[in-house]
């Protein structure tokens, strides 16, 4: 899916709104902007006025005697500014009340409820539904769909994170020991792209995620989908490489409906749906995937996941078997 | 450049009293230590009003007063001491003022021993629980405050026998006064945030 | 009529010469090493201060520029993650604490004796005490980053991610124990301000004839005394629960990481105002005196200085929007992060209306004071924006808030503190500082600034994070960070040109008598530099601008300052201490000689808090004893300090 055309220049940009929560905060940006730009020219003006409008005294010996004076009546002036930035300021703080109030609650409850897991450095994302059967575990790209209000569950699992989507609302904290709260809503489908905002160790910066917003007929279609697990290998080639899968990344990747149950790193089970890896730092197409196999400490130096060690007929094997988590 | 002889000014000299430098600079340090101690127990408060399992904070319930109100007394009549010492040399009275000091000391001295015998006999340690990193490093924190106290008092007592002060010059013990009272009434603070907010209600 | 021992009648007498070599014999530092290590003089101290904080300032200048190169463009590398969240953090840490405050504490401990008409400050001891334990402090941080596990988890160094658990090595040991020792030095630093305020000041200097320099370091200093223990303890509490098994910010055990942000905000934005307060007050005396006339409104910017110390209590919140806190309380600390301008518009008009009603003098120093205006205005508009609590939630954490506190720290801090060096060298040094190389020196900080600084809006509004060690192309930030590197090394090079300055005009710099400028206060009544003694006879004042008065009718109709005849207080090292609103005659004040005291006691300190963090407990308990026992002979009753029941004044 192309992401929306004013996305692509600045991703993660937010002069401009694409949902409910957003708007009301889009006009209130400008708003505050516009005043800061207006008053910035307004003293710029004045002080150049103040400084040019008689001639001044070019640098004189030291020592030299100059004139002293004391003109009255200009601390109206100072009341005057003082005064006018008062109202600006006072209005600004009505607009702010007024924008909260707004963006507080959704107008309609919450079709969907995720839960949001932030890890050093990745974002476990759950699906979750009255019946837990129903429930399932992404990582890194949210679906959501469009037109309704979505609600997530920030659940801090080791440090402090920040959960960003700049195109669909401000960013709300990941905090571990208490369980945040926040909503979105996408007016348009999109691919909208956030990123941790608090710092959180050795790869805060590549700590990204996406947010697609479909239709929610393709948003039902996506899910049910995610519910499945992937196909059973079927070929001895495939077999091969769901072993190696399960002796080299299952003790950290889970893939549904196999023995692979790892929980310390992303759940792999439809990774080939997903548009990017390792949370934003690479796109997902076959070449990228293998070099992030190569070498993830070159890439993303730090991260939790340890160079694979693995022959080349098992490299072969494993790949095949990934090309189908779809 | 004349001298003007005929304009003559009487000014004292020194040290004197709340003329004295070192007496405001001690009002100061009350204020930031004050401020300190404000904090601290903020900070109590503020992990206090979450969620606890039942009886864990303070673990096994509110604090027993079998010791610490006794040794609230004590440090209250230590106080009494310091300022009936003060009062003392305000009327010329050196060997008052070296033993109402050295009661102060002595008095202050009892405290931490057996503030020292209660925190042994407590069922939690500074690692086991949140109350436990909370009341040893507040309690700890005022401790550490009363020993520096009563180091000062000795030292205090010590100079009043070697005659250093009189019914005029004696800023030293006007400060270290200053500060043992502060210290006592940093005390009656803590004492209330530990031991009497939990029977008012403030436990899990 | 008998005058008791504790009492001594004195009468004015004339500035003579031969009372002026007898107060230098007895005010002068002997010369050596002994001397230098041991001297109380605030004018040493003083200059100390802002030597070892411009050092800072270039070591943690130089610290941003290596990570500007790393970000000059996408996906570089440079520098690893880990070297980069070194630099990063050191270079918040070391400007912040090692150079933004310090060297405001430098320049007002040089001036205010001079400027209140003092022979010293209140605590000269405890002044060189507070010198010391910086330097001690500056040399324990950086110990840790020279050894290569310096702090790196940011200046603010949030929990978990400094806990133990996230960060094994002794970094934040260090860090921690580092700023608990450096609160020592501030606070007893703004303890002497305020003393020196309240007791210090010359006869007939009542508070409202004290320079705003004064209110802005006595504000810090007031709001240092009650908000550093906040952070200390901040610091103390991670230590704890690192070293100590303690569990105040540990979540599995019901610890609270947001108290970690909650005490180190409540230090954190008072601190903001302490470094820039006094560096508008350098602004609200040295500006008027390049406009030939008094500052317009006297009155409410000395009251909205302290206004604005006492609302930047009531917002430390404001960094914590983001943080899931009931919008309730959020909406209290939006308006109030808002409203908080209204005291600083205050200042910006005062300003301007001072050079319009005023004639011009174009010299460097008029330069920094003047851009510093509209420097100010775009970091206090950029601040007003992230006020409004809904448009905060998208620009905190991005490089919007990065531009803002460098518009504001530069701008409020630096500017002003280099138009201050042009202002007050002459003052220090006797000479001038070289007027060309000046102009060169602020086109370049001022075009370099603005072109490393102002971009950092835009990215941030097109949503560039903090504390990156790289970024992905393609986010539309690419140019915008390059031009950002290129104005960053501008702006060091006007940085470069300005110590060039300094180092040039100090040997070769034109003579520059007492009053180069025909200044106004009464620090430009005294010799350039001044004499030990500072006053040859202890000033009476009667306006806030005691050498213009004749040009100006400002004082009581006949009452005129008078710097010609007054108190010698010569019996040794005197000053007078007066009341502390109306400044009247109180009492004679014995100062203390120079002493080994305060940097033994430093030392000791240190040795407390090294033993500390490298876990030898012995050694912190050797330190603990050896301070007790210097603070006891420190504080060992003086006879020659009138502490004692003896006869008075010699």
């Amino acid at each position: 899916m192309a992401p929306h055309s004013a996305q692509a220049r600045a991703p993660l940009g937010f002069l401009s709104g694409y949902g409910d929560r957003a708007d009301p905060v889009v006009g209130l940006t400008w708003g505050v902007l516009i005043v800061s730009l207006v008053v910035t020219v307004i003293i710029a003006v004045l002080l150049s006025i103040a400084i040019w409008h008689r001639p001044g005294i070019e640098a004189p010996a030291p020592g030299t005697a100059l004139e002293v004076q004391r003109p009255q009546g200009n601390l109206r002036w100072v009341w005057t500014g003082v005064a006018a930035s008062s109202v600006v300021l006072l209005f600004s703080v009505a607009w702010t009340m007024e924008v909260l109030a707004k963006v507080t609650s959704p107008a309609m409850p919450p079709a969907l409820t995720i839960e949001v897991t932030g890890y050093q450095w990745w974002w476990q994302i759950r699906y979750l539904n009255s019946d837990p059967s129903q429930n399932f575990t992404t990582a890194n790209e949210i679906h959501i769909p469009t037109g309704v209000p979505v609600m997530f569950h920030l659940v801090g699992a080791d440090v402090i994170h920040s959960f960003w989507v700049p195109a669909l609302f401000g960013k709300t904290d990941v905090i571990p020991g208490q369980t945040n709260e926040t909503w979105l809503e996408a007016h348009a489908p999109g691919v909208y792209r956030g990123q941790c905002t608090e710092y959180c160790g050795l790869e805060h910066a590549h700590m990204a995620f996406l947010v697609i917003a479909q239709t929610p007929a393709d948003f039902q279609q996506w899910r049910a989908h995610q519910l499945q697990s992937p196909a059973e290998p079927a070929s001895a080639q495939l077999i091969a490489g769901q072993s190696a899968f399960g002796v080299h990344c299952g003790s950290c990747h889970a893939v549904r409906g196999t023995g692979a149950a790892g929980v310390l790193g992303p759940d792999l089970s439809h990774l080939m749906t997903r548009t990017t890896l390792a949370a934003g730092v690479l796109p997902n197409d076959p070449a990228d995937l293998m070099r992030w196999l190569a070498d993830p400490q070159g890439l993303k130096p730090g991260s939790m996941m340890p160079k694979p060690e693995l022959s080349s007929p098992e490299l072969a094997d494993l790949r095949a078997y990934m090309d189908t988590l779809n | 450049m004349a001298d003007h002889p005929g304009v003559q000014l009487r000014l004292p000299v020194g040290a004197l009293d709340t003329r004295a430098s070192g007496w405001w600079a001690m009002i100061f340090v009350i204020f930031t230590e004050g401020a300190l101690f404000a904090y601290l127990l903020f900070s109590y408060f503020y992990i206090a009003v979450q969620p606890h399992l039942p009886d864990t904070f303070p673990p096994g319930g509110a604090p027993s007063l079998s010791l610490a109100l006794p040794n609230t007394l004590i440090l209250l009549l230590s106080s009494a001491a310091v300022a009936w010492a003060q009062f003392n040399i305000e009327h010329n009275r050196p060997l008052r003022l070296a033993s109402g000091l050295g009661a102060g000391a002595l008095l202050g001295s009892i405290f931490v021993v057996i503030q020292y015998f209660e925190w042994a006999q407590k069922p939690f340690t500074l690692s086991s629980s949140g109350y436990g990193s909370l009341y040893f490093t507040v309690t700890g924190f005022h401790m550490a405050h009363v020993i520096v106290g009563v180091i000062m008092l000795w030292a205090l007592c010590a100079w009043s026998l070697m005659g250093y002060f009189n019914r005029v010059r004696y800023v030293h013990i006007h400060i270290g006064a200053l500060y043992w009272h502060f210290v006592d009434a940093v005390w009656l603070v803590v004492f209330f945030t530990f031991y009497l907010t939990p029977l008012m209600g403030l436990k899990s | 009529m008998a005058v008791s021992n504790y009492e001594r009648l004195v009468t004015a007498v004339g500035a003579r010469p031969a009372l002026a070599e007898k107060l230098r014999r007895i005010w002068e530092t002997p010369s050596g090493i002994a001397g230098w290590i041991s001297t109380v003089d605030h004018k040493q101290i003083g200059i100390r201060y802002i030597i070892t904080a411009f050092a800072f300032l270039i070591i943690g200048g130089v610290e941003a520029l290596i990570f500007r190169l790393q970000l000059a463009g996408p996906n570089l590398h440079l520098l690893t993650p880990e070297q980069y969240d070194q630099l990063f953090t050191m270079h918040g840490m070391t400007m912040i604490f090692l150079y933004a405050g310090p060297v405001l504490s430098g320049f007002s401990n040089y001036l205010w004796p001079l400027l209140l008409g003092a022979r010293d400050m209140a605590l000269p001891r405890l002044n060189a005490l507070s010198y010391w334990i910086y330097l001690c402090a500056g040399i324990f941080l950086y110990i840790a980053f020279a050894f290569g596990f310096g702090p790196n988890d940011g200046w603010f160094n949030y929990v978990p991610v400094a806990a133990r658990a996230y960060d094994g090595g002794p970094n934040i040991d260090f860090y921690s124990l580092g700023m608990i020792l450096l609160g020592l030095s501030t606070t007893v630093g703004a303890i002497n301000f305020v003393v020196t305020f309240l007791r210090l000041r010359a006869p007939g200097m009542s508070i409202n004839r004290v320079p705003i320099l004064v209110w802005g370091t006595l504000t810090a200093s007031a709001a240092n005394i009650f908000a550093i223990p906040a952070v200390s303890l901040a610091f103390f509490l991670l230590w704890m629960d690192r070293n100590a098994g303690t569990h105040f910010f540990d979540v599995a055990t019901g610890g609270q990481p947001l108290l970690w942000q909650h005490l180190f905000w409540m230090f954190g934005h008072p601190w903001v105002y302490a470094i820039v307060l006094p560096a508008m007050g350098m602004v609200s005396d040295g500006l008027p005196v390049f406009c030939r006339r008094p500052l317009v409104g006297y009155t409410p910017v000395a009251l909205a200085t302290v206004a604005t110390m006492v609302l930047g209590f009531g917002v430390w919140v404001h960094h914590m929007f983001a943080t899931g806190l009931p919008s309730v309380s959020l909406s209290f600390f939006s308006a109030a992060s808002i409203i908080i301008a209204v005291p600083s518009a205050v200042g910006v008009f005062a300003w301007i209306a001072t050079i319009w009603a005023g004639k011009p003098v174009f010299t460097t120093a008029f330069m920094f004071f003047a851009s510093f205006i509209v420097l100010f205005t775009i970091g206090g508009v950029s601040g007003y924006m992230t006020g409004a609590l809904p448009v905060d939630w998208q620009l905190t954490d991005t490089y919007f808030v990065v531009a803002h506190i460098h518009y504001v720290l530069i701008g409020i801090n630096v500017f002003p503190v280099v138009g201050a060096t042009y202002f007050w060298f002459p003052k220090f040094t006797g000479r001038m500082m070289d007027e060309r190389l000046g102009r060169w020196n602020f086109w370049t900080m001022f075009i370099g600034f603005n072109l490393g600084f102002f971009p950092m809006h835009i990215s941030g509004l097109l949503g560039m994070p903090r504390r990156v060690y790289t970024f992905a192309d393609g986010m539309g930030w690419d140019w915008l960070n390059l031009i950002t590197t290129v104005g960053s090394f501008v702006f060091a090079v006007g940085v470069l040109l300005f110590v060039i300055n300094i180092l040039v005009s100090q040997r070769r710099g034109r003579a520059a008598g007492n009053n180069p400028w025909d200044a106004p206060t009464l620090e430009w009544a005294t010799t350039s530099p001044p004499p030990p003694y500072n006053f040859v006879v202890i000033p009476t004042v009667a306006s806030r601008h005691p050498l213009w008065e004749d040009r100006l009718d400002e004082s009581d109709g006949l009452v005129r300052s008078d710097l010609k005849d007054g108190l010698a207080l010569d019996r040794g090292r005197e000053s007078i201490g007066t009341t502390a609103l109306d400044a009247q005659l109180d009492v004679i004040l014995k100062m203390p000689k120079d002493s080994f005291v305060p940097i033994i006691l430093a030392l000791t300190l240190t040795t407390i808090f090294t033993g500390l963090v490298l876990h030898l407990w012995w050694l912190a308990i050797v330190g603990a004893v050896a301070t007790g026992a210097d603070i006891i002979a420190w504080l060992w009753p003086d006879p020659a300090l009138g502490e004692t029941a003896e006869p008075a004044g010699g």
